[in-house]
């Protein structure tokens, strides 16, 4: 694929590197505004790195975005990546558009105004420390699926879980939650009615986000 | 309301006031509103155009047309189309040096004015005129 880059910051930069080498291989142009950076970025990559505003025609023009399959915008200003995604959509014939949204609020934002795509580095950080802290209470999540509407998660049962010593049929367990499977040691137990929980099971359940908190409380 | 009290905001917005219009100017920067005249009468506030708390609460009030006017095409262009998408204003005009990208914005639908066109269409029209 031809991938064009805007903005050889931090997250540009890394991103053409990986997406050059590691077996990916794909041809990538990097845009950036800093003659000083491009002077200093050329010696690493070559014809790979262009000078100029990609948030104009020209500059986009120059670095082939007619032959484009993604433009992506990672500078840290919302606005130059919002103008970026829309003037390649526009203009040129058929990239995809992913922009790299600063302010997490800018993100619904940039869907209504036809960005493909947009990532957004607080809010992923965000997600993993809150997992990490939910860690802590022995629910981990160990798949989110569904943009985070549903969830694989595994419960370390302890001999004060309040669901030990009793079988599946008896429990009362919310809506929009199931059992999927209990690893007794070496042993994995797919449950039905009659499967009673020991001590030291782990259990995994698929659960729908608003049903987590209930599930977690009958746990 | 005028977004950028720079050397087009600030003079736009003495006009309008002059002209007896309710005027509301934005700048990040409490610097800028020494470009308005002793006389301005509307209301300055301090803040930044892009971040949508900060101009949720004027966009609420009734404002018949709104300006983009900061030194930066793209803040013109983002603020342009959030107040449109977001808020249900009269008119948004934003303004955008580089020529081409202001007649695309123009194309979708974002009413843009070109200083950039307006000076050489002066020259071009002086040339001819002499």
């Amino acid at each position: 694929m031809y991938i064009i880059i805007v903005g050889a910051g931090k997250v540009g930069y890394h991103l053409a590197k990986l997406l050059m080498t590691q077996g990916h291989g794909h041809e990538v142009m990097l845009i950036e505004k800093d003659r000083a950076k491009v002077g200093i970025l050329s010696m690493e990559f070559h014809d790979a790195i262009m000078e100029g505003d990609g948030s104009t025609v020209e500059a986009l023009k120059e670095a082939g975005a007619n032959r484009a399959d993604v433009v992506v915008a990672t500078t840290g200003n919302d606005e130059d990546n919002l103008v970026v995604c829309q003037v390649a959509k526009l203009m040129f014939l058929r990239p995809r558009t992913i922009a790299r949204v600063n302010n997490p609020r800018n993100e619904e934002l940039f869907a209504g105004l036809g960005v493909d795509a947009s990532v957004s580095g607080t809010k992923l950080i965000n997600a993993i420390i809150h997992e990490q802290v939910r860690a802590g209470d022995m629910m981990i999540p160990l798949l989110t699926l569904k943009a985070g509407d549903i969830e694989i998660v595994e419960v370390q049962l302890t001999r004060s879980s309040h669901i030990v010593r009793k079988k599946i049929k008896d429990l009362a367990l919310p809506t929009g939650s199931i059992f999927i499977a209990v690893i007794r040691g070496e042993e994995v137990i797919i449950p039905y009615g009659e499967t009673e929980f020991q001590p030291e099971d782990k259990v995994l359940a698929l659960v729908k986000r608003e049903s987590e908190q209930a599930l977690r409380q009958m746990l | 309301m005028i977004i950028g009290c720079g050397r087009v905001g600030s003079v736009l917005a003495n006009r309008l006031d002059e002209e007896g219009h309710q005027v509301v100017v934005l700048d990040r920067n409490q610097q800028a509103f020494r470009r308005l005249s002793e006389k301005f009468s509307g209301e300055r506030i301090v803040g930044n155009g892009l971040v949508e708390e900060f101009v949720r609460p004027t966009f609420e009030k009734k404002i018949d047309i709104l300006f983009a006017i900061t030194d930066k095409d793209n803040n013109n262009l983002m603020i342009a189309q959030r107040v449109k998408l977001t808020f249900q204003l009269g008119r948004v005009i934003a303004v955008v040096h580089d020529s081409i990208l202001a007649g695309l914005y123009k194309e979708l639908g974002v009413e843009t004015v070109c200083p950039t066109d307006l000076v050489i269409k002066d020259i071009v029209q002086t040339i001819q005129g002499g």
